[in-house]
């Protein structure tokens, strides 16, 4: 029997290009031409102000540790516990769900605040996820 | 909406709560009805409305036999239910139905006839939430409270008193699943679920339903009960991603629609004898204290802690027990509002005494929506 693997994304068009930039190594957030509100998940159009001119561009990847839990029970496929899911701010502003690599799982460990950057992990040969890790420096 | 035009006639939750092996899902939502509508001194034949979450109002609706001439099937999760009362009254102030019928019934534990929740791996939280290990409301829920702890000075302690105190209302109601006393260090030292939460700081997960009866005031003083009218409602969602909430330092729905309610029935704190806040976590109740505005979210935990809303204490609260004790078949709302019911007509097992005003806010689908009820039983 396969292991169970993680939730696979499985894009829309109006996500395709998120993850062809995790693929190729970026963080692609987007910034309304009109009002530069820039916004995350992806949508074709501004959350703020309905404009349609809108534009992707590659995020720093920094961002910091909003909100976290370290998941014991019930754990999700492909996950084994503790482990941490995040909700990371980034420097350009939105917020997204990740999981925080390259550092242990705890409390203690696991400071609000703390500087995060981007890394990818790739699950598959068409999905990368983007997962931060303790900033460097 | 003009106030105290619409009021509770019918209230009662299934005959069994907690483990119903016996029955499916589909059968406690008509228990629960069937009971409520015993309760209003009703006959099927005479609900002409009709609202349910989850389950469709055709499905309920064929079953128990019903007609109706509106429905709602508002599915917003556990605060369905407070969106239900919402819509109802404003159905019936406008002369679109008569007599609502409002179900809800969960096979939480037993899992008897319950329908799949699953999330499609093409939806935005397919794509940008599941892949990172959230399996369930305890793996979301709680992913605000680290930031609301560090943002207004709440300790862990404040966090476990709230299913202390709980308990302590429980012990009162003979219908609580769990009635044996706790302290802050049993809640500290309980299973850990998902940091900085254990298992007493979770809801349970149960089995049962219940039903409300709704009509105009008018008509309600025909009925056996002591009518308990609709005073105020709000309602409100914000997001289905927990990841997505503006701030994770108060709730945009909960700002929207306590207010609304509090507006709408013309009341201020100091008038509320009663309260109930969806306790589906123990960091809810100090969300909605502060949210609905009784007082800073700084001192939400120390008020708490401090047995302000114990029994005796001056601000009661989630007088059942609560979702971490009474019961919590999935979407808790509609036991909420029996307890306002309760509360307002002077038959709660933990009655306070006096009671005139009773506030029901609600909660669903972790932070994505939000409904507040305001009861009196003065019109």
């Amino acid at each position: 029997m396969a292991e169970p693997q993680r939730a696979r994304p499985k894009p829309t068009p109006e996500t395709q290009h998120f993850w062809d930039g995790t693929k190729a190594g970026e963080l692609r957030l987007q910034r309304c031409d009109a009002c530069a509100h820039v916004y995350f998940p992806p949508r074709p159009f501004c959350p703020s102000c309905a404009s349609r001119k809108v534009s992707v561009f590659k995020a720093s990847g920094k961002g910091f540790l909003y909100s976290y839990v370290i998941n014991h029970r019930p754990a999700a496929p492909g996950f084994a516990p503790p482990y941490a899911i995040a909700v990371v701010e980034l420097d350009e502003g939105p917020r997204m769900m990740s999981n925080i690599v390259d550092c242990p799982q705890t409390p203690e460990a696991l400071e609000l605040n703390m500087k995060l950057e981007v890394a990818f992990e790739a699950l598959d040969d068409k999905i990368t996820l983007p997962v931060f890790r303790p900033a460097k420096g | 909406m003009r106030r105290n035009q619409v009021a509770v006639v019918g209230a009662a939750e299934t005959t069994e709560l907690g483990v119903v092996p016996n029955a499916s899902q589909l059968q406690l939502h008509a228990d629960a009805a069937l009971n409520a509508i015993a309760d209003a001194g009703l006959k099927l034949s005479d609900i002409d409305g009709f609202a349910t979450a989850v389950e469709t109002p055709q499905q309920v609706c064929h079953y128990l036999g019903i007609k109706p001439t509106w429905v709602d099937g508002t599915s917003v999760g556990g605060c369905s239910f407070m969106l239900h009362v919402r819509h109802a009254a404003a159905a019936i102030e406008a002369g679109l139905c008569k007599t609502v019928l409002i179900t809800h019934a969960e096979s939480g534990k037993s899992m008897i006839g319950k329908l799949p929740r699953s999330i499609p791996a093409d939806s935005l939280q397919g794509q940008f939430e599941a892949p990172y290990g959230v399996y369930g409301p305890p793996s979301m829920f709680p992913i605000p409270v680290l930031r609301f702890m560090k943002t207004y000075g709440i300790t862990h302690e404040q966090l476990a008193s709230v299913a202390v105190v709980q308990r302590e209302w429980a012990a009162k109601n003979p219908r609580a699943m769990m009635k044996d006393p706790i302290t802050v260090a049993d809640v500290l030292n309980s299973r850990m679920i998902a940091y900085p939460f254990r298992l007493l700081q979770c809801c349970l997960v149960t089995d049962g339903g219940g039903a409300l009866i709704l009509t105009s005031a008018d008509r309600a003083r025909d009925f056996p009960r002591k009518p308990v009218y609709i005073m105020g409602t709000g309602e409100s969602v914000e997001t289905p991603m927990v990841s997505q909430m503006e701030t994770f330092n108060s709730s945009r729905a909960f700002k929207v629609a306590g207010p609304l309610a509090f507006k709408e029935a013309g009341i201020a704190h100091k008038d509320v004898d009663h309260l109930m806040i969806y306790d589906a976590f123990a960091h809810l109740p100090l969300f909605g204290l502060g949210d609905l505005g009784f007082m800073p979210y700084e001192e939400t935990g120390k008020f708490i802690a401090d047995g302000n809303t114990r029994p005796g204490g001056k601000l009661p609260l989630n007088t059942n027990g609560g979702g971490l004790s009474y019961m919590h078949s999935g979407m808790y709302g509609m036991y909420a509002l029996q307890e306002s019911v309760r509360q307002m007509r002077g038959i709660a097992p933990a009655q306070v005494p006096n009671a005139k005003i009773s506030v029901c806010h609600g909660v669903g689908g972790m932070f994505a929506a939000s409904g507040t009820i305001v009861f009196t039983n003065e019109r």
